[in-house]
C-alpha cells in the first residue's frame, strides 16, 4: 500500500516558501482585501443570531459523538445509502479512491467528467488520476475554474483563486478558455458580473452533454442515506442533476447521525463561510430518484488518514471540521503568506493542524506545518465546531520534537525526535545546566554584560536561523542581581 | 481483507482509548439552541421572509388567490418569455393568462432542449423566513431537480402563511428526506472573485417568488 498522498508532491518547508510569499505584493494586496472584506461580513452574520454559542456546542457535540462511533456510523451510513439504491465502495487510501473512479468512469464508456469543487478529490488527486487514463475532467466552480485554466494550485479552502484579483482572472480566461471549449467573449473586462457570465457560457455545454458527475459532500446523513451539498453558483446543481451517473468521494468524518442534525450544521456553516444567512443552493439527495437526476449514484467513502488521525486523543478533534473557511479568513499568518505556502490543499490553521496529521510528519513541509501559526488564537474563536487548533498545533510541535507513538496506516509506531532541533535541545539543556548552577549563571551574566558592546546581531552557527527571524535581546550593563546587591533592591535610590 | 474491513478496523482501534458509552443519541446531544430566532406574528413571519429573499435579490411580489393567474401572466410577459417550461402537476388555473408556449415537462426532454426555454413556472414544498429560503422536494407541482435550473428565469409560487416557517429547524421537521431536496435563497451567485457576492453564475439568474394568500385584500409589492 502507498503512503497517504495529499494533492501534491514534495514541498519546501513553510517558512522558506512563506518568506517568497510574504514578499510578492500583488498576492499580499489580494488576500488582505479577501481576507478583511469577509471578515467584517461573518462577524456580522453571526451577530444575527443570538444562539451562536448554543449552537457552535451541539455542532461540536454531535461531530465528537459521531466520531465517536464512528464504525457504527459507517456500517448503518452503507446500509441506508444501499438501500436507497446508491452503490457504497469503501477506499483506504488516495491511489484506491481514484482507482475505484477511474473504473467506475470507464465503465459508463465517457471520456469526461464535469466535478463540482470537493476538497476531497482535490486532496487525493483525483484530476491527475483521471488525466493519465485518458478521462479529462472539468472543474465548474468559478473559483476551481480559474484555478484549472491557470494551471495553479488551490489556495484557500472555500475560494481556491482567492490569491487571484479580477484582472489577474480576466487575463486568465481571455487566454486559456479556448484551449478547452468555448472561448471567452470579445473585449471581456474585469467587472466580476461579466467574468461569472463568461464562465456561464464556457461550462454550460459541458453541463448539458455530461454523462458523468463528480461531487464530494459537506455532510452524510447516517440514518437516512442523505447527502447534502452546500454552494452558490448552480454549477453543483448541474453535475448532481444532470449527468445520468453520480460518483461522489466523501472523507469518512463527514457523517452526522440525523436529519435533524443538519438544522444546526445549516445554520452555522454558511455564516461561517461566506458569511452569508443561507448559501444560494443547497441540494440533498438520498439513493437515486425515479425519473429525477442519475440513474446511477455511486458512493466512495475515504480514509487516507482520518483513522490514523482519529488514533489521536488531542489531535482528532480537526475530524470535527465542516471546511467552511473561518480559520483562514481571520488568520494574520495565512493573510501574508498565502495558501500555497502550506504546501497542502488544506491551508491555513487547519491545514497546519490537519495536513501533519492525514500525512505524517515525515517531510519537511509537514513537520514545518505546526509551527506556521503565532498561536493568537483567532481560529478557535471564530470555528462553529469549537475545534481548538491552537492546542492541537502545541501538540504536534511536541511530536515532532520530542518523537513518539503515532499511528500510520493503521499501524502504531514509534517517532523519532526531529534531527533539525538538536541544537535547540542543546541550548535548553545548557540553561537548565545553568540555573542549576548559581555561581555559573553570575559569571556568565557579568561577562555578557561586559561584552555587550561587542556582541554579533545575529548568531553564528546553527543559532543563525534562529536569530534569522527574530531580534536578539540587549544585555543591560550590569546583571539584575548585581544591581540588587549594591542597591538593596533599589532602596539607596542608585539608578 | 476488503478495505471496508480495513477501514473499520482501523476506525475500532483508534477508539480503543474512547470509554464505552450507551448514552442514546437523542440525550447526547445538548440542543438548547433555538428553534426559532425571536417572536413573530404569522404576518411578522411573512414579512421577515419577503424582506430577506429580497435581501438576498430575488424579485417579491404579493397577490391573493384570484389575482395569482393574472401575475404569473404578467410577469412571463413582461420578461418577454416565449416559452415556459411547467411541472406536469402545476395547479392548471395558475396558467390561464399565460401567452407564452407552455411546455410541460416530461422525461424525454432534454437537458439542451430546456437550455431553450426562457422561464419555469413551480410551486414549493415549503419556506423559511430567518433564511429567505424556498425549498423544492419534487412533488408533481415543482417538478424534476433540472426544470427550475437550466431555464434563466425562475417563478415560484409561495402559498402563505401555510408553507412559511420561521427558521432551518422548523423547515428541516418539515421536509421528507428521502425526496431530493433543493434549497433556494436568491439568484444563483458566486463570492469567488475577491470573496465579494455577485448574483448571476449557473442557475437562474431571475428568481421571482410570488406570495401568494388566501385573504383577498393583499397589495402587489412589485
Amino acid at each position: 500500500m502507498s503512503g497517504t498522498f495529499v494533492g501534491m508532491p514534495a514541498f519546501p518547508a513553510f517558512p522558506v516558501a512563506a518568506h517568497e510569499a510574504v514578499n510578492n505584493q500583488t498576492l499580499r494586496g489580494n488576500l488582505r482585501h479577501a481576507t478583511h472584506t469577509i471578515r467584517a461580513k461573518r462577524a456580522k452574520a453571526v451577530a444575527e443570531v443570538s444562539d451562536w454559542a448554543e449552537l457552535r456546542e451541539a455542532g461540536k457535540q454531535i461531530k465528537d459523538h459521531t466520531l465517536r462511533h464512528l464504525d457504527r456510523y459507517l456500517v448503518q451510513l452503507e446500509e441506508s445509502v444501499t438501500a436507497a439504491g446508491g452503490v457504497v465502495h469503501w477506499a483506504a487510501d488516495a491511489e484506491e479512491a481514484n482507482r475505484i473512479v477511474v473504473q467506475l468512469v470507464q465503465e459508463t464508456g465517457e471520456s469526461e467528467v464535469v466535478k463540482v469543487k470537493s476538497m476531497a478529490t482535490q486532496e487525493i488527486g483525483l484530476n491527475e488520476a483521471l488525466e493519465a487514463e485518458g478521462i479529462r475532467a472539468y472543474e465548474t466552480d468559478l473559483a476551481e475554474l480559474i484555478v484549472q485554466l491557470g494551471k495553479d494550485r488551490p489556495s484557500h479552502i472555500l475560494v481556491p483563486a482567492i490569491h487571484r484579483n479580477r484582472g489577474e482572472i480576466r487575463e486568465i480566461f481571455a487566454r486559456e478558455m479556448s484551449e478547452w471549449g468555448r472561448p471567452a467573449p470579445e473585449g471581456l473586462t474585469d467587472t466580476p458580473a461579466e467574468l461569472a457570465e463568461a464562465a456561464r457560457l464556457h461550462l454550460r455545454e459541458k453541463f448539458l452533454r455530461a454523462k458523468v458527475g463528480v461531487s464530494g459532500a459537506n455532510f452524510m446523513v447516517a440514518d437516512t442515506g442523505t447527502l447534502v451539498v452546500v454552494e452558490s453558483e448552480g454549477n453543483g446543481r448541474m453535475c448532481l442533476t444532470l449527468p445520468e451517473t453520480l460518483i461522489s468521494v466523501v472523507g469518512i468524518e463527514k457523517i452526522v447521525p440525523t436529519w435533524q442534525d443538519l438544522e444546526v450544521f445549516l445554520q452555522t456553516l454558511p455564516r461561517s463561510s461566506t458569511a452569508e444567512r443561507m448559501n444560494p443552493y443547497t441540494s440533498t439527495w438520498t439513493g437515486t430518484t425515479d425519473g429525477d437526476g442519475p440513474r446511477a449514484f455511486h458512493l466512495v467513502l475515504l480514509d487516507n488518514g482520518r483513522s490514523d488521525t482519529l488514533a489521536d486523543e488531542v489531535g482528532r478533534q480537526a475530524l470535527r471540521c465542516i471546511r467552511c473557511s473561518a480559520c483562514l479568513n481571520v488568520c494574520p499568518v495565512y493573510e501574508r503568506a498565502g495558501g500555497h505556502a502550506y504546501g497542502s490543499v488544506y491551508p491555513g490553521p487547519i491545514g497546519a493542524i490537519l495536513s501533519p496529521q492525514l500525512r505524517g510528519t515525515a517531510s519537511e513541509i509537514d513537520a514545518s506545518l505546526p509551527y506556521a501559526s503565532s498561536l493568537c488564537g483567532a481560529c478557535y474563536e471564530v470555528c462553529p465546531v469549537a475545534i481548538d487548533i491552537p492546542e492541537v498545533l502545541v501538540h504536534l510541535r511536541e511530536r515532532v520534537v520530542e518523537g513518539g507513538p503515532v499511528t500510520r496506516e493503521g499501524n502504531k509506531v514509534v517517532l523519532r525526535p526531529a534531527k533539525g532541533h538538536a541544537a535547540e535541545r542543546a541550548a535548553m539543556r545548557a540553561a537548565r545546566w545553568t540555573f542549576a548552577h548559581p555561581g555559573a549563571l553570575r559569571t556568565g551574566q557579568r561577562l555578557a554584560s561586559r561584552t555587550r558592546r561587542f556582541h554579533p546581531r545575529s548568531l553564528p552557527g546553527p543559532g543563525k536561523a534562529w536569530s534569522g527571524t527574530r531580534e536578539l535581546p540587549t544585555v543591560p550593563a550590569e546583571p539584575f542581581r548585581d544591581w540588587w546587591q549594591r542597591t538593596h533592591g533599589g532602596k539607596d535610590g542608585a539608578k | 481483507m476488503s478495505s471496508r474491513e480495513r477501514i473499520l478496523g482501523r476506525v475500532q482501534r483508534a477508539l480503543t482509548d474512547v470509554r464505552e458509552d450507551d448514552t442514546p443519541y437523542e440525550q447526547a446531544v445538548r440542543r438548547d439552541y433555538l428553534r426559532e430566532h425571536g417572536n413573530r406574528t404569522v404576518e411578522e413571519t411573512v414579512d421577515l421572509l419577503a424582506e430577506n429573499l429580497a435581501d438576498y435579490r430575488a424579485i417579491v411580489h404579493r397577490c391573493a388567490e384570484s389575482e395569482l393567474a393574472a401575475v404569473i401572466g404578467r410577469l412571463l410577459s413582461e420578461r418577454g418569455a416565449g416559452s415556459v417550461v411547467v411541472p406536469p402537476g402545476l395547479e392548471p388555473s395558475w396558467l390561464t393568462a399565460v401567452d407564452a408556449e407552455q411546455i410541460t415537462d416530461r422525461a424525454e426532454n432534454t437537458p439542451h432542449e430546456l437550455d431553450r426555454v426562457d422561464s419555469v413556472v413551480t410551486a414549493c414544498a415549503v419556506a423559511a423566513a430567518e433564511t429567505g429560503t424556498i425549498v423544492l422536494d419534487g412533488s408533481p407541482d415543482q417538478g424534476r431537480r433540472r426544470i427550475t435550473l437550466v431555464p434563466d428565469h425562475h417563478i415560484c409560487v409561495v402559498r402563505v402563511p401555510d408553507q412559511v416557517v420561521s427558521s432551518v429547524p422548523q423547515a428541516l421537521q418539515r421536509l421528507d428526506p428521502t425526496r431530493p431536496l433543493t434549497w433556494i435563497s436568491g439568484p444563483s451567485a458566486t463570492s469567488d472573485i475577491e470573496l465579494d457576492r455577485v448574483e448571476g453564475v449557473h442557475g437562474p439568474r431571475t428568481l421571482e417568488v410570488v406570495l401568494v394568500s388566501d385573504q383577498p385584500s393583499a397589495e402587489d409589492n412589485s
